[in-house]
């Protein structure tokens, strides 16, 4: 018998019964909360008269809404605020661990996960999120749920699940220098496009992939979903085990060891069969930017706005000029000569400190561009918003000429204050370009924290290696 | 949940690739903690031509005039007919709650984002996968008789055409049961709670750090 995948082995280690027809109910470790999509399913629970299975196993925190400046005054848009008070209020009657806005440990839920040892290898994660996939870097099955899901998993602590077919994705070989796990990731959207995925559970490999830090995997991660897939996951090494040592959430002592030994399962065995495997050459990615209005539409910094009528697909190829016409750039205009009103470092792609650091590292005694009406860093945590700031990081963001925020999802979706207005163009280091998600008519870049960096001190894209 | 058997409704086509939810329901109307009342905002940049906020008198905003959804018969469409990856982006049901607010009860496209998909079930709006070739031929046939109608039998599924042709699609046994009787997933898992009580006390034996701090 074939050995099996690393998704394989979570799955059936958290099949609680199965139908027939492969219907599986699927036992959940650990679910995370935050304020949008969980209102209606605390309220259904309420109506039924039910209350949550298991509230240890639930995390929330309000990331979506919140503002990144003045907090002490509280949230001044009443909606936001109403629905920020709601889980408040839900977590409180139904007992549920909330770190709330003002809490230090208070940021994007997806950061705050892994970074407090809540997330563990070989759990199953759900949030209503799509970017739950992030939590997969950490050798675990995390993905997305609707808020229908979230009520279920509250009453249950199960899913029903069906199996989803598995992908390997491999990069071999080494990545240049300037080229981070943001690259690695759009060059695999690029490549496989954002229904690449649909139906898999992805498992990234290769060189390049173990390379990485447990943060840069967690960028690949984190946009599996833009690859189509619900899940994204990495193997467990040591890196990955090394990385739980003293977090809050996280086992210790004589425990912590013998959690460190079934975690050295989770890697798929050497004769494991994935349904579908796609490789790429490290060594062939260079840094990525978007020009369109799906993350699928991405080019190298050093190549031009692609034309439409090479394209024979004739769907895609009008799908191509709607974007152009959005975005307001010339099919064979060169990257490197999109001019940007305002930069975005941030989200649960690429606001931990590792992403400030390799943007602090470009920034570091330059200025942004007079051109550039704003740039802005909005650390991931207010952890990791301590430490930049212990480290220095504030300074050489600010004396640049960046804003220094507090915590949250801010402009990734400008469900907040921070967005874009009609026609402004805007380096992101977040994970999704569609149309009008930073802000009715905004234009979305989708870069890496040292591409941004870059762009902000030029006033247009421009290729980092060369910086 | 509402039940779904057989539905008969006007076809609106929406001619573009990967539709996200971004687009079926802009942020903004995320705030809501009702599940209701989206439908006023469904696909809220592509209807108007004016900004929109929560709160706001939808009815009083100037309309796009060149989208499909703002034109009759189209604005009394139940049955949306996509391209393909339909409903990619986040995991906000919304999406679906806006799509249902709206009328719609069916969406036709050669492929769905999976959470999306998923999530439709939930709500009693049915997804349905049709090869691309056949979508095609829908979104020729729907150009050349705008308020063509077709039928959805979820029973026997089969989509109608008006000439009585038939087009077959798959849809999973367990999903169609909870459809076809509109049963809440919740009810039926907790039929099992002895099942998921099992497992729990083998979990703890097994993975007892999983329950230390949490
Ligand atoms: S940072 Fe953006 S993508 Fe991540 S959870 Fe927040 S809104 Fe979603």
């Amino acid at each position: 018998m074939a050995g099996k995948t690393l998704y394989e082995k979570i799955w059936d280690a958290h099949v609680v019964r199965e139908e027939p027809d492969g219907t599986a109910l699927l036992y959940i470790d650990r679910h995370l909360v935050h304020e949008v999509t969980s209102p209606q399913a605390f309220e259904g629970l309420r109506l039924a008269g039910r209350t949550p299975w298991r509230t240890g196993a639930m995390l929330a925190v309000p990331d979506h809404n919140v503002p990144t400046t003045g907090r002490a005054s509280g949230i001044a848009d009443p909606v936001s605020r109403e629905q920020v008070e709601t889980l408040d209020r839900n977590c409180t009657e139904f007992k549920v661990v909330e770190f709330r806005m003002n809490d230090i440990r208070q940021g994007i839920v997806h950061v705050i996960g892994p970074e407090e040892g809540f997330t563990l290898p070989g759990t199953t994660i759900v949030c209503g999120d799509s970017h739950t996939s992030t939590h997969g870097a950490f050798g675990a099955l995390a993905f997305g749920i609707g808020t229908s899901e979230v009520e279920h998993v509250m009453a249950t602590q199960t899913l029903i699940q069906k199996k989803s077919r598995t992908l390997q994705i491999r990069v071999d070989g080494k990545v240049g220098p300037g080229v981070t796990a943001k690259d690695i990731v759009l060059a695999i959207i690029g490549k496989i496009g954002t229904a690449g995925g649909t139906g898999y559970a992805i498992e990234f490999a290769g060189e390049a992939i173990r390379e990485l830090s447990v943060e840069g995997r967690m960028t690949v991660c984190n946009m599996a979903i833009e690859a189509g897939a619900r899940a994204g996951m990495v193997a467990v090494d040591e890196k990955t085990i090394e990385y739980f040592r003293d977090r809050p959430f996280a086992p210790k002592g004589e425990l912590f060891e013998q959690a460190a030994t079934a975690w050295r399962e989770l890697v798929s065995d050497p004769d494991a069969v994935f349904d579908k495997v796609v490789t790429l050459d490290a060594r062939e990615i260079v840094p990525q930017v978007t020009w369109g209005t799906s993350p699928e539409m991405v080019a190298p910094v050093t190549a031009s706005v692609p034309d439409p009528a090479a394209e024979a697909d004739t769907v895609k190829a009008g799908g191509m000029q709607k974007a152009l016409a959005y975005m307001g750039i010339e099919a064979g205009q060169k990257i490197e000569d999109i001019r940007i009103d305002k930069v975005f470092i941030g989200s649960c792609t690429n606001s931990r400190i590792e992403d400030l650091r390799d943007a602090a590292a470009v920034i570091r005694g330059r200025k942004v561009a007079p051109n550039v009406k704003l740039a802005m860093v909005v650390p991931g945590s207010g952890l990791v918003k301590k430490q930049a700031e212990d480290e220095g990081l504030d300074r050489v963001f600010t004396e640049a000429g960046f804003e220094w925020r507090e915590p949250g999802c801010s402009m990734c979706l400008a469900m907040n204050a921070d967005r874009l207005e009609p026609g402004e163009r805007c380096a992101s280091t977040s994970n999704r370009n569609f149309e009008g998600r930073q802000g009715q008519g905004g234009r979305t870049h989708l870069v890496s924290p040292a591409m941004a960096a870059a762009a902000a001190l030029a006033g247009h894209f421009v290729d980092v290696r060369h910086f | 949940m509402q039940a779904f058997t057989q539905h008969t409704g006007i076809v609106a086509p929406l001619d573009r690739p990967n539709v996200d939810t971004d687009a079926i329901i802009p942020k903004q109307y995320l705030k809501s903690i009702k599940r209701s009342g989206f439908g006023p905002n469904a696909f809220d940049d592509w209807r108007y031509l004016t900004p929109g906020e929560p709160g706001m008198d939808h009815s009083q905003r100037t309309k796009n005039p060149d989208f499909v959804l703002n034109q009759p018969p189209f604005d009394r469409a139940t049955i949306l007919l996509a391209r393909e990856n339909f409903g990619c982006g986040s995991s906000r049901e919304h999406a679906v709650w806006a799509l249902t607010d709206f009328g719609f009860r069916v969406v036709i496209a050669p492929s769905f984002a999976d959470i999306f998909f998923n999530n439709s079930f939930k709500t009693g709006l049915l997804p349905i996968v049709l090869d691309e070739k056949i979508v095609d031929e829908l979104f020729r046939a729907v150009q050349a008789k705008p308020g063509l109608e077709l039928t959805v039998d979820l029973e026997a599924q089969v989509v109608r055409l008006p000439d009585g042709r038939e087009l077959g699609f798959e849809v999973d046994a367990f999903r169609r049961h909870c459809l076809l009787n509109g049963l809440d997933d919740i009810g039926l898992t907790l039929q099992h709670a002895d099942d998921i009580r099992a497992y729990e006390a083998r979990r703890r034996v097994q993975a007892p750090w999983l329950f230390a701090n949490a």
